[in-house]
């Protein structure tokens, strides 16, 4: 007990850990543990066979290659628009501050049916683009739209406050000693964004992987063209095919659980690399 | 101010050799509004837009619809329970966490985000898994004439897994910057546990506890994809919005699926003004206290 725990004065503690404790076992813990159980029933081989399957394979292929695509984009632009919000000022900028969140509090279903009108060939910005020969409603394009807007708020979130707590000290040591504004930016200002660039990246991208809600309305769901890992589950769950979508699941899991580990190990070093400077 | 400045011009020197020229500066904030209007501004009017298409009259009766009401009242009972819930888990786990040293501290933190990386689909069926027919307790359930799985308690579970984070994240990192002492103090001048917890740290706490308890609203009532594989979609009974407004989509009732969708929309623009408000009201409260 005492090698446990430090010695407090402050009472309640084996009350709120062991509360604590209880609680994530029964509503975390052993449900997930359900998905690890049921799957061991299965034989590797068995197991194996269906996570491989041609059409499962595919649905690999776009869940990640259009998360990968979106994580990018939003890379990108969240940190022009983090940038933006921090070093300039222009009218309504509190506003725009305030709804770069609104893909956290917007339901899935919403932004889902909201894009795929957007995007339906009748749609206001789709029938500007069917002319063009671009179709994005019920193709693969239309998920990495609905990916690109889930994850549009986590790189501007974990880049802001870098940028914010960069000392104007720095850029004007750069500038005195003769750097223009292209090279402060990349030699002195992105290097110490860079680690938070990326916890951003990751986060928008293990939280594409595992999105159904907005993705279903927009994607079409044609199977091993348009047809993402999660709504597979869903197919094989509606199926009663139990042993399949568990282990499918159990495949997911796995991915987040190594994100997880990655964006935990990049906030760290991103607390490292701001602490330094 | 340790940068040389020169006489007279000095100040125009400075503001140029850090900042950006105007058109670059133009530019930037042109293609950073350019694209949150086309990826954000734009989706979020075309809800209302959508929803108003059809005139008021059709508005007014896809929301006072009875499966629409019901499905309003189910989303509301379930972020009743859920949200008080993952309230009562955040602050005990925050005391937990916040207050003391023990070992295993950064793995139980880790448990805690994990609902995060989890995909709501998965968060669905591992519940289906435990109490559904197929599931370790389904047969009992079924002797016992109990249902969890296709009724609320399981669309009550999901989101209770999908939003545990949230108010435990909030309440971790801001009782931990506000230390031991003041608890210390109260226990050793003679307050009980109790006594300590209500007139010393919830005080301290009750803002970021409100923030939290905001977040964790508007997940429980928009959650879509955990509750949708445990509901059954069964109208007027364990339909939430969310799903409502599936249900009318795939109708292809397009002006009905908006108007309830609007709802939604509603609920997380007063969300994010709330947030606002209160980070808002936390900044000048510690500018305030930078000033004594």
């Amino acid at each position: 007990m005492n090698t446990f725990k430090q010695h407090s004065i402050l009472p309640g503690f084996n009350l709120a850990l062991g509360f604590t404790l209880l609680y994530l076992s029964l509503i975390v813990l052993i449900p997930l543990s359900a998905a690890f159980i049921r799957t061991a029933e299965l034989t590797w081989p068995e197991f194996w066979s269906i996570v491989t399957t041609p059409r499962v394979v595919a649905s690999y292929r776009l869940t990640f290659g259009a998360s990968f695509a979106a994580a990018c984009v939003n890379v990108v632009f969240g940190l022009l628009v983090a940038w933006v919000l921090v070093r300039y000022h222009f009218p309504g900028k509190k506003l725009v501050d305030a709804l770069v969140d609104l893909p956290f509090a917007l339901p899935t279903a919403v932004a889902g049916i909201a894009l795929t009108a957007l995007y339906a060939g009748n749609g206001w910005i789709g029938q500007f683009l069917e002319p063009l020969g671009i179709k994005v409603a019920f193709t693969p394009i239309g998920i990495f739209v609905a990916l690109t807007f889930i994850g549009l708020p986590f790189v501007v979130r974990t880049v802001q406050p870098v940028l914010e707590d960069i000392e104007s000290e720095l850029e004007e040591a750069a500038a005195t000693l003769g750097a223009n504004r292209w090279q402060t930016f990349t030699r002195v200002i992105f290097p110490v964004i860079f680690p938070a660039l990326m916890t951003g990246f990751a986060l928008a991208f293990a939280r594409a992987i595992g999105e159904y809600g907005s993705v279903i309305f927009i994607a079409g769901n044609m199977p091993m063209i348009s047809e993402i890992t999660p709504l597979l589950i869903v197919t094989k769950l509606e199926q009663y095919d139990y042993a399949g979508a568990t282990a499918l699941s159990v495949v997911m899991l796995v991915i987040s659980f190594i994100l997880l580990l990655i964006i935990n190990l990049l906030q760290w070093w991103s607390r490292r690399r701001s602490t330094i400077t | 101010m340790s940068t040389i400045t020169f006489p007279a011009s000095g100040e125009t020197f400075r503001q140029r050799a850090t900042q950006e020229p105007a058109w670059v500066r133009r530019s930037l904030i042109g293609l950073a509004l350019a694209f949150l209007t086309l990826f954000l501004f734009i989706p979020l009017i075309s809800v209302f837009y959508e929803a108003f298409k059809k005139g008021v009259e059709v508005y007014f009766a896809a929301i006072t619809d009875p499966d629409a009401v019901s499905a309003i009242k189910l989303t509301l009972i379930v972020a009743a329970i859920a949200v008080p819930l993952n309230l009562v888990f955040g602050v005990a786990a925050a005391w937990a966490i916040a207050k003391f040293e023990f070992r295993g501290k950064n793995l139980l933190i880790t448990l805690i985000d994990l609902p995060f990386s989890v995909s709501p689909v998965v968060s669905g069926l591992i519940y289906v898994l435990v109490f559904g027919l197929q599931g370790w307790l389904g047969p009992w359930l079924a002797e016992h004439d109990m249902k969890i799985i296709f009724a609320v308690p399981g669309i009550v579970l999901a989101t209770v897994f999908v939003t545990v984070p949230f108010i435990a994240r909030e309440l971790i990192p801001l009782m931990q910057a506000q230390g031991t002492e003041e608890e210390e103090a109260a226990v050793v001048l003679g307050a009980s546990g109790w006594q300590t917890f209500y007139q010393i740290t919830l005080p301290n706490i009750k803002w970021g506890l409100l923030y939290g308890a905001i977040l964790c609203n508007a997940r429980a009532m928009g959650e879509f994809g955990a509750v949708s594989v445990v509901s059954g979609h069964i109208r007027g009974s364990t339909n939430t919005m969310p799903l409502h407004v599936e249900i009318l989509y795939n109708e292809y009732n397009f002006a009905a699926a908006f108007a309830v969708a609007s709802l939604l929309a509603l609920l997380a623009l007063v969300t994010l003004a709330l947030k606002t408000l209160i980070e808002f009201r936390n900044k000048q409260h510690q500018k305030s206290r930078g000033h004594e």
